[in-house]
């Protein structure tokens, strides 16, 4: 499968990549790692007119600590993720699940920032990230702003970003005694969730994740309250389904996924230690 | 658009349209039919090249995103003698092979592996091969063979 013709342009600033956007709107896609891009554009379920390619702007790459929370570079890769010693230390969950994702070969190749802004609710990160409370920095003509992670997943493959904006870093806040779990039904390794569920705890507060439970991933916001107020992990995960609107599909039917995570948030809560 | 490539340490430069991929730039510009086209969806591992020394699969990147960059395909793991590379050697050894269909992803793959962890696992090596699929062996040959290469002199030369 060969995708349809695309102009191509390799920028080599954020700046231009930016000017591209602004001059080609929606018919222009940013290019990163092309891991979640390419495939569609194989199978012409995408079929940008122009691809700017954002692939040189390493100084988009790094792992860095904050005061109060790890930046990540938006075109940092899955496997620099996962085995930087940085993030190893400071936010284990995060090296945790980005050495999940897919396969050694796609974690070369794919980046943080596209998978957030391919706005998949089946992929792992944007979960993960939700329950982090992670921010996202955008940059675009009139320059950045931050988006909360839970304002940034719109709709099915749609996030907050305008036309013009490019995202530039993730930034994750983890308390140093944090505790996690994190779980996911696959039928092959590499395969997408079928469903995935993420726990954090740190003193007072908690934070759940439901990856592939809906059109966008979720904050199971109601498991959260039933932490808080000292239900147990078996109990707060009965809490884990409601209001949840997964599709159907051959690897399970509604009720089996909200069955599934009603299982994986007691799980990931267990390990979070609830 | 013209794009150049450093291929198994050659410099190539040929006029290909900007979607071309990877595995097709290597296949049909260069001619290095080496390297297969298996389920062509980032799944089955069959295209696996090594870019910068790490694998990808070659059916899911754009030719001209690599430019300037340096590919290495299984035509380039044989030593300079003309000996097979020890990977390969393993697989010969261990019968890690049966069609061959998969087996350049898979000596890709193992090179990667490899390089990062000098003195692997088994389960390293099981979970490091995740994205590379055989439909013949049973994978379990295959492990023996990565197993083998990593323990072999010629790698930790």
């Amino acid at each position: 499968m060969i995708p349809a013709s695309f102009d191509y342009v390799r920028v080599g600033s954020a700046d231009e990549a930016i000017g591209l956007l602004s001059e080609h709107g929606e018919g222009a896609k940013l290019l990163a790692g092309g891991h979640s891009l390419l495939p569609l554009m194989k199978l012409r379920l995408a079929q940008p007119a122009l691809l700017v390619d954002i692939g040189p702007l390493r100084e988009l790459s790094y792992v860095t600590e904050e005061k109060d929370y790890l930046a990540v570079g938006a075109l940092t890769r899955h496997h620099d993720i996962a085995t930087s010693a940085l993030t190893l230390s400071s936010v284990p969950l995060l090296a945790h699940v980005a050495g999940q994702i897919g396969d050694p070969q796609v974690r070369h190749r794919g980046t943080i920032g596209g998978s957030i802004c391919h706005g998949d609710p089946a992929s792992d990160l944007p979960a993960v990230l939700l329950a982090l409370g992670a921010t996202f920095v955008a940059r675009g003509p009139n320059g950045q702003r931050e988006i909360d992670a839970k304002d940034f997943f719109v709709s099915f493959f749609e996030v907050a970003l305008t036309p013009d904006e490019l995202l530039v870093e993730i930034r994750v806040p983890w308390p140093r005694d944090a505790l996690w779990g994190f779980e996911k039904l696959t039928k092959r390794a590499q395969d997408w969730a079928i469903v995935g569920a993420v726990a954090v705890r740190s003193g007072n507060s908690v934070g759940v994740g439901l990856i592939n439970m809906g059109p966008v991933p979720l904050r199971s916001s109601a498991v959260e309250a039933a932490v808080l107020s000292g239900a147990n992990a078996a109990e707060a995960a009965q809490f884990a389904a409601g209001g949840t609107e997964p599709s159907a599909d051959f690897n399970g039917s509604v009720a089996y996924r909200q069955h599934v995570a009603r299982v994986l948030v007691r799980r990931a809560l267990e390990k979070a230690g609830v | 658009m013209r794009i150049d490539i450093t291929v198994n340490g050659t410099p190539e430069s040929h006029d290909v349209e900007a979607r071309t991929l990877l595995v097709y730039y290597l296949r049909d510009a260069v001619g290095l039919t080496g390297t297969n086209v298996g389920c062509d969806t980032t799944s089955c591992g069959a295209c696996t090249v090594l870019l910068n020394g790490q694998s990808v699969k070659s059916c899911t990147v754009l030719a001209a995103q690599v430019a300037g960059d340096e590919v290495t395909t299984i035509e380039g793991m044989a030593l300079e003698d003309g000996r097979m590379h020890p990977i390969q050697q393993a697989f010969q050894e261990c019968h890690g092979l049966q069609c061959g269909y998969c087996t350049p992803g898979m000596v890709m793959a193992i090179a990667s592996l490899l390089a990062e962890n000098p003195e692997p696992t088994e389960e390293y090596i099981r979970l490091g091969l995740e994205g590379n699929l055989c439909r013949c062996t049973g994978y379990h040959n295959i492990v023996a063979a990565a197993l083998a290469a990593g323990g072999a002199p010629e790698m930790h030369q």
